[in-house]
């Protein structure tokens, strides 16, 4: 299944790019192909932004804006008034809906 | 170290014994499940409150008879995620680190940062884990790499990261083959089996909301110059009470399970339409008798269909395939007419109060 197109915010930077594949190895929707000695994205709109290529990219070839695709997350956060939280964990686990 | 004093309270202790490293002792614990540990799943999948209290000790476990030169593989603190990993193990001798994830699953620790680099080298060091193996490897679930940034760990502890399939019923074909991963081990699934076990945890929330709910149309529609009528109240109101009854079914629990067969990728369309559907259904053959008034067809035809898209909307915190840039584009456009909607469904209230007094 995916999800709404052209909102993705994953970039790659192919000239840092060493090819070593641990993208590929994290990314759990295929976003990611081998090309030739590098990697590109294979389809963008798969990617739902969790932000795992990016952390383990020890090149710096990703980025992206990484969060959780969660609206009670964002919903909580416009209404703090910070970063979307879902609430489950952390200190106000009380009325926790997700995961 | 879990020293036995402060060994995960849920785990059945009865067999419990130890392995002696030259770290000191480890808990053993078995692969197969207990009957509590059944009952244990199906209760956190049914009450948020249970669920969010369901841990393990973090630390180091033994399962089989692990020796220096078994696997040590990765989980999260919340004990449903370490009894799935326990009884896939079945078989294997391995040793398990448990991370401090305050009770959440891998997934949805690894976006908080919990399951994270900075608490993995700590329990690597904690669990003193290079005299208790030989060997340099930890395998962590696929799904905890977006809190660990692998090249890290390994600078500062010499652990090398491999991760494993995304599900750990796939941990022994990985395991045999020597820690390869194939393609379809690396993908989320999001069938119907796994989206019918989690809408459990979007009717029940709901359903406090319903409550509160069927309070404001017992005194809505009961309400009558000479004051609240209960014959009013359940004359009128029950067609609105079952309509809203639809309207939270809709959103919580059909269109997740029928989710790809839904028209439209935003989850707010995909619950919008099935609620105006269901309200349509139920209003217009059915209930013309007892839904007699324009106003009170039009509120029906605005307020249910927003309500189960709303809810149909907090399904995109389950999902595997949502993103915080689409879900974030939704809410721009559908929470201004939300609100757009309360305000029409609230004067088309009203309206109808004002048309049965015979003010209108």
């Amino acid at each position: 299944m995916k999800y709404l197109t052209n909102v993705v915010t994953l970039e790659l930077i192919p000239e840092r790019c060493t090819g070593c594949g641990r993208c590929l190895e994290v990314c759990p929707r295929e976003v990611f192909g081998k090309n030739g000695k590098t990697v590109r994205i294979v389809d963008r709109d798969l990617c739902i932004e969790c932000g795992a290529c990016m952390m383990n990219c020890s090149f710096n070839a990703i980025r992206v804006n990484a969060g959780v695709g969660c609206a009670a997350a964002i919903i909580n956060g416009l209404i703090k008034g910070g970063e979307p939280e879902c609430g489950c964990g952390g200190n106000d686990a009380s009325d926790a809906s997700c995961c | 170290m879990s020293s036995p004093g402060e060994c995960c309270e849920n785990v059945e202790l009865i067999d419990l014994r130890f392995v002696d490293t030259t770290a000191g002792r480890v808990p053993v614990v078995p692969a197969d499940w207990s009957r509590r540990d059944r009952l244990g799943r199906l209760k956190c999948r049914l009450f948020n409150s249970y669920r969010m209290s369901y841990t393990v000790e973090p630390g180091i476990y033994a399962l089989g008879s692990p020796d220096g030169r078994s696997p040590v593989l990765v989980t999260a603190n919340y004990k449903l995620s370490f009894d799935l990993l326990r009884r896939e193990l079945t078989g294997f001798d391995a040793w398990i680190v448990v991370l401090d994830t305050r009770g959440i699953n891998v997934w949805c620790a690894a976006g908080k940062g919990t399951f994270g680099t900075d608490e993995l080298i700590r329990r690597i060091c904690s669990t003193h884990l290079s005299e208790i193996v030989e060997h340099r490897r930890i395998i962590l679930p696929q799904l905890g790499a977006p809190g660990v940034r692998a090249h890290k760990v390994r600078e500062q502890t010499e652990f090398s990261v491999s991760y494993g399939p995304v599900y750990a019923r796939d941990l022994p074909a990985y395991l045999d083959s020597g820690c390869i991963a194939t393609a379809k081990m690396r993908r989320t699934q999001f069938g119907f089996k796994e989206r019918l076990e989690l809408t459990p945890m979007e009717i029940f929330p709901a359903l406090k909301g319903f409550l509160i709910f069927l309070a404001a149309v017992f005194v809505v529609f009961g309400l009558q110059p000479e004051g609240i009528l209960f014959r009013s109240a359940w004359g009128s109101g029950l067609p609105i009470a079952v309509l809203g009854l639809a309207a939270l079914l809709t959103g919580t629990l059909l269109t997740p399970l029928l989710l790809p067969w839904i028209p439209f990728r935003s989850f707010a369309l995909k619950g919008f339409l099935l609620g105006e559907l269901a309200t349509a259904l139920l209003t217009f053959p059915a209930g013309t008798e007892a839904v007699r008034s324009i106003y009170l067809i039009a509120f029906s035809l605005v307020f249910f269909p927003a309500a189960g898209s709303y809810l149909a909307l907090q399904f995109t915190g389950s999902t595997s395939f949502t993103g915080i840039s689409g879900v974030k584009k939704e809410l721009k456009i559908a929470l201004p007419l939300y609100i757009a909607a309360a305000a029409a469904s609230l004067i088309l209230l009203i309206l109808y109060k004002l048309q049965e007094w015979g003010i209108l």
